[in-house]
């Protein structure tokens, strides 16, 4: 088992660090349908950390709260050693919470260019009138904010679509260019719901690709979902898997596969 | 020289200063419709109001005063001072910033993710309320508006035109500062909205709500803001209309010609509905000019709308409106 106060060493030799983010006992309803029922678990500094399950099984639901979207009735949300007081999205989102969307929420008419520079909003502090005088700080800071997003938009390899506006995008190359977004903000957790929904298998690799160099290079902490097994399993340090709003496995890819609750959830079980 | 052709040129002149003024009002429209959606029918009450108040505080009226003085049987109307109108401007432009939240608070922000006739709905009852609610304030006696802005003929153009063709131009000081104060609004507002942060975060917002809160924008923020530069765009408009034709009920009306301006210009561009706005000012004063005795007078109460029903027909999306573009 893991220690609770230190981190761990990947397979690959990676370091991960302590708790970022602890979830306790989340429990959220929609009226009298539970889609998460008493889920607690955590994640650390610098990992992978995927939450799994079939279709309607409560991941996105999951990150929703996590991201402050979704009130959770019961639980508590722990984010940097402190509980987190019931958050609208975007004052998550300034404390460093990052994310995409499973069905890609860009800014279709934008460029790509000003869809990252949204990415910045929150290391933006300049006010109005220094922005409208465009001295010092102004200056300093959109220099700075540009050097960021270049670096992102270099890294994630849509140079040659910066002027581009989104909506003119193939869907592959949209979600990179959300993905992009969420980094520009060089966030302390990056949430992707289902990165690779809807692609092709080449598109899937490459996806794959970008969100190990993104760990590696920036060190960024990344839950993400997916009910795309194989691809989570080669992706991930450690694994949530939900059913029906329930936890049912958590812990390294291995060890959830020989889970025997997740292969009935995946395989089916026979009832008798 | 012809006459015809000097006189003409006047005629042209004179209406593109008219159009300045119609693309004032115009944009107004533009920015709320740009950053949320709403096609804001009391565009051109906020401007009334704007005007209303700004009246009042210059004069030092006192606010409600026909009702206080019918409830309570008293008999003030003044508080007996004069601001000065920069003064007065400024506090009538907190006084649209405040509007502008009470609005977000009370109407808008219970109506997000409405469909669009919903939101007009909505503001068509904003305008019926703005308007009794300013008539209440202030009054609803014509007033008369003088911030020291200047008015009457320009004699240098007038006397340079005269030395020239030998016949004298009449254009009004007024208008060349109206010029002046539409260029420089509309290179504030473009600038605003390409440039700044909070610009950058309004056409974000206008484009996507769930993509929006996701990198840290607080709607309610942008929504107040953009109704607040609605504000400020109305109590432009309503000085500028105000000085020229006295503050009264026909100030509201203006936002009506501001539709063909839009329809012209596209509602979603801000050098469109400037483009627009002289577009239909020159229109239709030449069109006065030229045709008009032909057909006894008075087109310009109808040139703008056909012009706009020609363009409805033949280009839906305006000169300078995003393209529609349907994927299928």
């Amino acid at each position: 088992m893991l220690d609770a106060s230190e981190g761990y060493t990947t397979e690959d030799g990676r370091k991960i660090g302590g708790v970022v983010m602890e979830m306790k006992n989340i429990t959220l309803r929609f009226g009298g349908v539970v889609a998460i029922k008493d889920i607690s678990f955590d994640i650390r500094q610098g990992e992978i950390r995927a939450i799994i399950g079939p279709n309607g099984a409560g991941k996105s639901s999951m990150l929703n709260v996590i991201s402050g979207f979704y009130h959770p009735q019961e639980g508590e949300v722990w984010y940097q050693g402190a509980r987190r007081p019931q958050m609208k999205p975007y004052e998550v989102a300034r404390q460093g919470i990052a994310r995409t969307f499973q069905n890609i929420a860009l800014f279709e008419g934008m460029t790509v260019l000003d869809n990252v520079m949204t990415g910045r909003i929150r290391q933006m502090k300049a006010g109005l009138l220094s922005q409208a005088i465009w001295k010092g700080k102004a200056e300093r800071e959109e220099t700075l904010n540009r050097e960021v997003v270049e670096k992102v938009i270099d890294f994630l390899e849509i140079q040659h679509i910066r002027k581009t506006p989104v909506g003119r995008l193939p869907y592959g190359l949209k979600k990179r260019v959300e993905l992009a977004r969420a980094l520009a903000a060089e966030p302390s957790i990056l949430l992707l719901d289902e990165p690779m929904a809807g692609m092709n298998v080449e598109e899937k690799e490459d996806m794959s690709r970008f969100i190990l160099d993104v760990n590696d290079e920036f060190g960024t902490t990344i839950a993400l979902i997916e009910h795309d097994m194989g691809v989570v399993m080669d992706l991930s340090d450690r694994v949530v898997v939900m059913d029906y709003g329930k936890k049912i496995g958590d812990g390294t890819p291995d060890e959830v596969r020989r889970n025997q609750d997740v292969i009935d959830a995946y395989l089916g079980v026979a009832h008798d | 020289m012809p006459d015809q052709l000097i006189f003409g040129m006047e005629v042209v002149l004179n209406g593109l200063m008219a159009g300045v003024l119609y693309a004032l009002v115009a944009l107004g429209f533009v920015l709320i419709y740009k950053a949320s959606g709403i096609f804001n029918y009391a565009q051109g009450v906020m401007a009334l109001f704007a005007a209303m108040t700004l009246v009042g505080m210059m004069e030092g009226r006192v606010p409600f005063s026909h009702l206080i003085n019918a409830i309570f049987g008293t008999e003030i109307h003044h508080f007996g001072w004069h601001l000065p109108g920069l003064l007065a401007i400024l506090l009538t432009m907190v006084i649209m910033v405040v509007l502008a939240w009470i609005v977000n608070q009370l109407i808008f922000r219970h109506l997000v993710n409405q469909e669009p006739i919903i939101l007009f709905m909505a503001t068509i009852g904003l305008a019926y309320f703005l308007e009794g609610f300013g008539d209440m304030m202030w009054g609803s006696d014509i007033k008369k508006l003088d911030v020291g802005l200047p008015q009457g003929i320009n004699d240098w153009i007038d006397a340079t035109t005269f030395e020239i063709m030998g016949y004298g131009f009449f254009i009004d000081n007024l208008d060349i500062v109206a010029t002046g104060v539409a260029a420089l609004l509309v290179i504030a507002l473009v600038a605003f909205a390409q440039y700044s942060k909070q610009g950058r975060a309004m056409r974000a917002v206008a484009d996507d709500h769930q993509a929006a809160l996701s990198v840290g924008i607080s709607l309610n923020f942008i929504w107040v803001m953009v109704w607040s530069l609605a504000g400020f765009v109305a109590l432009v408009a309503g000085i500028m209309w105000g000085t020229k034709s006295g503050v009264q009920f026909s100030l509201s009306l203006i936002a009506l010609k501001a539709l063909p301006v839009l329809m012209l210009g596209g509602f979603t561009s801000i050098p469109g509905a400037i483009v627009g706005g002289l577009i239909i000012g020159v229109g239709e004063k030449l069109f006065e000019f030229a045709i008009g005795p032909m057909v006894g007078g008075a087109t310009e109460n109808w040139f703008a709308y056909v012009l706009a029903l020609i363009f409805l027909v033949f280009r839906p999306q305006g000169l300078f409106g995003e393209k529609i573009i349907e994927r299928v």
